[in-house]
């Protein structure tokens, strides 16, 4: 395969491939936990499922405990890693672009200048998280392989995005190529691993919110 | 039909619902739940981390309801759960772990952590793996009637010597009355001036109320030890007896576990919605409060502090009304830094104050709370679980704090300070706090 | 026919003074990246060269490669060094036709057997032979036939060098490069569509000064011409770099000259000179002009995904296979989240009632 095919593989089928395993895979996997059901409860309820569960939902992007120094580790690289990977997922203006040919519409981007800083933080962040994963032990005990490969299908974007951005003697159409198939391998990862957190965290908060709800706490 | 490891599995394969699943899912590893955990932060072995705690049943989950882990358990790629897991995992699931919530707080995936160790112990009880004082107390609530083997005899003594020390009657049995009083077996046994507290506050506040002999035990060792069967058979009793007695409440008393178990878990238990309310005793004088009907004289003079029980406050929903009322009479009241909602646990709930190969975990666990008391200068640490109470006093008497900090229940300080109609009898009432 | 004059002296014929060939060289080394110092070696080598014949097949081409090449400004240095090699064969600039121009070829072929060039532009069809022919010769067989003897060939133009618009899809032709073709012969593909003038000029010069096919990448191009992008040499670069970006053709960002990348410029995976040697005599190029690069100097450039389409966004249409998507993810989550729910309720069913007797045995 050529540099020119390769490029226009993962630009046209591979993101199409991508793109069906992982909405086939998340809308399955959520169906698959959502459809075993749970039991409504009887007691006479104090607070509602509903608000307190999409509260929740929010809030639980907060902390409201005070943490060791290993939590706050997590807590600040988990911040800085999240939010850097969003800036840069969502306002490259490079990627807005590929969300417009995606969704038919697109919005502001912010400078380049303000990405590159996303994404040398967000990659600054998530070695922070290996290192913290590989010597913490309570997260060493925790971990199995798909730690670690969601943690590489996870860097991988934004290594390759930032090798793009500032050109470093790797040709372009190659590099562009291959950035554009790490995204798509994320992509096709999500449903089978942990990553799929990234929608079931919301469904997971609001179970935890309803069922605190339910007693009248917001959790 | 005895216990066994297959039983067990079955049991989590019943137990798992969709929230588990979704939890399950939602896991990253980050391990944000051990900082929540006392017994995590008090030794610092990984082993207490709350989510590793599940794990045979995680396993479980995965091979019985997702698709790759049921097509890996069919091609014989799966690690089936053993025995030894569960031997390995017991002291875990149910030593040091209090299902006190903190965790499921904390999650920022939002896993309710405590929910999922609940239906642990569902499965492990069933496979024959829980500890023995937990066992002992669950027989004696099921054979007897109480974890502490508390008889009828014992609580009609306590009736007397409370009549005899307020002058008022203690109702029991009166069929129509609006409220069934329950009490916990510790509150019988070692913290019995709860009855005369109370039978002076409803008096005063002209609350209609009874207990009954058939059902005066409100503790529930069987939701402790993770067994609906048996939680349903020792929630039905108090349903049984209060249909019996036509109330309109049943109020569940200053005990944590018992009020989950009798508001939150029992009319799923029993099946059926109840035919009552429930209500804590401190939601009852908080609203006795708000109508006016509970006054109080005087204030303590010392600086008190309010130790939340984690089923009543976190996993119950009643965080305010316990500082409506020490508001009421102490006017040095001081929250600790972590308090409400957020609370630290006892380190006793749970069924770990029952289950005596976990003295030394949850003696260490104490520490916790230390630390929270430290540099707070509080004279009183008040509670409203019998529980808590116990597993304070003992820690404290550890830490050789005892001489520094009295541990005191809510409902025995508002009657202290219980505002006397001119009907009554004259001079403040001060029962005596028996060790 | 053959005429042994060297490059210098034909050149000088033609009234080409010594002042204007070393500025020629001197061109023509810079843009093959050459240190000023080898200027004196490449006029020394050029002007004692003779000049080689070249036989240039043309196939399935639009002739605007030759148009450029030849006609796109005049006099040019360029295009006397083509008046200096010894075109020997070329359909649309010899005056010789039908059997005779077909004997030149041949001629040429024989005299120099194994010393010429041979200039292809143009794709060769495959499909079926009939497509495209020459005197009777099919492009193929034309182009194993005179590739046999030769000592190069240079492929100028996309069509040559990749295949081009011919082997765009669905490729009815069945259209090949020449290097599908020929595999025992150097071959320098002189991409682009139409290839920059000098790019072909400055080859011939490297060959005739050195003797030798320069440096190529690994698309068989001069890595001295084709070695940058587009999009590293390119004027409007500052404003990629600071995500200033036209959004249409008339709004204010393309009046002030931002960088085109959000309509569909291909410069930065587009390896060609244009924005260093630029076209018509140095005067512009098409991004200079307003408009983004097409890739034209890139195989398959046709078939890219759309020349409006900025390179980041997706080119497939993805909108109907997320609704099937979607449709088969709920199709396969309902049933097996049915088999969980009854998997659960079998398993409810089964269970027996734990008993104090139970966790008394136990």
């Amino acid at each position: 395969m050529t540099e020119t095919e390769f490029l226009n593989w993962v630009r046209g089928p591979g993101m199409q491939i991508a793109l069906a395993v992982f909405i086939v895979g998340m809308v399955y996997r959520v169906l698959e936990n959502y459809l075993i059901g749970r039991k409504q409860s009887l007691a006479e309820p104090r607070g509602s499922e509903w608000t307190h569960g999409v509260g929740t939902m929010w809030r639980r992007s907060f902390t409201r405990a005070k943490l060791t120094t290993r939590g706050y580790v997590t807590l600040v690289a988990g911040y800085i890693f999240h939010i850097a990977f969003l800036v840069t997922l969502f306002f490259l203006a490079q990627h807005v672009e590929m969300f417009r040919s995606l969704l038919g519409f697109g919005w502001p981007a912010l400078p380049p200048l303000l990405i590159t800083i996303t994404a040398v933080l967000g990659i600054a962040a998530l070695l922070a998280l290996l290192a913290h994963r590989l010597t913490d032990p309570v997260k060493r005990m925790l971990s199995d392989y798909q730690d670690y490969l969601t943690w590489f299908l996870t860097f991988f974007p934004l290594i390759t995005g930032f090798l793009l951005i500032n050109r470093v003697g790797i040709p372009y159409k190659t590099l562009l190529a291959t950035h554009i198939l790490s995204f798509e391998l994320l992509l096709i990862a999500i449903p089978f691993t942990k990553l799929s957190h990234i929608i079931t965290t919301f469904i997971s908060r609001w179970y935890n919110g309803a069922i605190a709800g339910v007693k009248g706490v917001q959790s | 039909m005895s216990t066994s490891l297959e039983r067990g599995i079955r049991t989590w394969v019943a137990q798992i619902d969709a929230p588990i699943a979704s939890f399950f899912t939602s896991c990253v590893h980050c391990g944000i739940c051990a900082d929540a955990c006392l017994f995590f932060t008090e030794t610092g072995d990984p082993k207490y981390t709350p989510i590793h705690k599940l794990e045979p049943m995680r396993r479980v989950w995965q091979q019985e309801y997702t698709f790759w882990g049921r097509l890996a358990k069919r091609l014989g790629f799966s690690k089936p759960v053993t025995e030894d897991e569960l031997k390995e995992w017991e002291p875990l699931v149910y030593d040091s772990c209090t299902l006190c919530g903190r965790c499921s707080m904390v999650c920022p995936v939002g896993n309710d952590i405590t929910y999922m160790i609940r239906k642990m112990r569902e499965g492990m009880v069933a496979a024959g793996y829980a500890p023995e004082g937990l066992k002992a107390a669950t027989s004696r609530s099921i054979r007897i009637g109480s974890p502490m083997g508390v008889r009828l005899p014992a609580l009609q003594a306590q009736i007397k010597a409370a009549e005899a020390e307020t002058g008022l009657t203690v109702p029991l049995d009166q069929e129509g009355a609006d409220y069934l009083m329950l009490l916990s077996s510790a509150e019988i046994m070692q913290f019995s001036e709860i009855i005369s507290a109370v039978t002076r506050i409803f008096d005063e506040a002209k609350v209609s109320w009874t207990l009954a002999s058939k059902a005066f035990e409100a503790t529930n060792s069987g939701m402790q030890i993770g067994s609906s069967d048996l939680a349903a058979q020792l929630v039905q009793r108090i349903v049984d007896a209060a249909e019996a007695l036509k109330v309109k409440y049943v109020i569940s008393p200053e005990c944590g576990h018992a009020y989950t178990a009798l508001r939150w878990e029992g009319p799923n238990l029993v099946g059926r919605a109840y035919p009552f309310k429930v209500i804590h005793i401190l939601e009852l004088l908080d609203e006795l409060r708000a109508e006016g009907r509970l006054k109080t004289d005087g204030f303590e003079d010392q600086r008190v502090t309010f130790h939340d029980p984690c089923q009543i406050v976190r996993r119950g929903g009643i965080v305010e009304p316990p500082r409506n009322l020490l508001n009421m009479v102490a006017k040095d009241f001081v929250e600790m830094e972590e308090h409400g909602i957020m609370n630290w646990c006892c380190g006793g709930g749970g069924g770990v104050s029952a289950n005596e190969r976990a003295d030394p975990i949850r003696r260490k666990a104490f520490d916790r709370k230390k630390h929270q008391l430290e540099g707070m200068g509080v004279a009183k640490l008040v509670t409203a679980c019998s529980n808590c109470r116990n597993m304070l006093e003992e820690g404290l008497e550890d830490n050789h704090l005892d001489e520094d900090i009295e541990v005191v229940g809510l409902a025995e300080m508002l009657a202290e300070h219980l505002a006397v109609s001119n009907r009554a009898d004259t001079g403040e009432s001060t029962s005596t706090a028996k060790e | 026919m053959k005429d042994t004059r060297t490059v210098g002296e034909i050149l000088s014929s033609q009234g080409i003074s010594r002042r204007g060939f070393l500025k020629f060289c001197a061109a023509t080394a810079s843009m093959m990246a050459m240190p000023p110092s080898m200027v004196p070696a490449v006029a020394q080598a050029l002007s004692n060269a003779r000049r080689p014949s070249v036989i240039w097949l043309s196939f399935q081409e639009c002739t605007g490669c030759t148009e450029s090449l030849t006609r796109s400004h005049s006099p040019t240095l360029e295009g006397l060094l083509f008046d200096s090699i010894s075109l020997d064969y070329h359909h649309t600039l010899q005056v010789a036709a039908g059997s005779a121009a077909e004997e030149a070829r041949e001629h040429a072929m024989q005299e120099n057997d194994g010393s010429y060039l041979v200039v292809v532009d143009g794709s060769i069809p495959l499909g079926n032979p009939g497509y495209s022919t020459i005197a009777g010769i099919s492009n193929v067989d034309m182009l194993k036939e005179t590739a046999a003897g030769a000592a190069a060939i240079v492929a100028v133009g996309t069509c040559a060098a990749f295949g081009g618009i011919p082997h765009a899809n669905p490729n009815p032709t069945g259209a090949v490069a020449v290097s599908d073709i020929i595999k025992d012969k150097p071959i320098i593909n002189v991409s682009g569509c139409p290839p920059i003038p000098i790019v072909i000029t400055g080859v011939l010069a490297h060959y005739l000064t050195f003797g030798k096919v320069p440096e190529l990448d690994d698309l068989g191009r001069p890595t001295a011409f084709f070695g940058q992008t587009i999009h590293d040499r390119c004027y409007r670069r500052p404003f990629y770099d600071k995500g200033l970006f036209a959004e249409t053709f008339d709004d204010e960002g393309a009046q002030q000259g931002w960088c085109l990348y959000k309509l569909g410029c291909k410069g930065p995976v587009t390896y060609n000179a244009c924005a260093v040697s630029k076209w018509n005599s140095g005067t512009s190029f098409p991004i200079q002009s307003g408009h983004g690069c097409f890739g034209c100097s890139e195989p398959d450039f046709w078939d890219s995904g759309g020349f409006y389409r900025p390179l980041s966004a997706t080119t497939a249409d993805v909108g109907t296979l997320a609704g099937v998507a979607a449709l088969a993810g709920a199709a396969a989550g309902a049933a097996i989240g049915r088999m969980n729910r009854s998997h659960r309720a079998r398993a409810q069913a089964r269970h027996e009632k734990l008993t104090i007797d139970d966790i008394e045995e136990s």
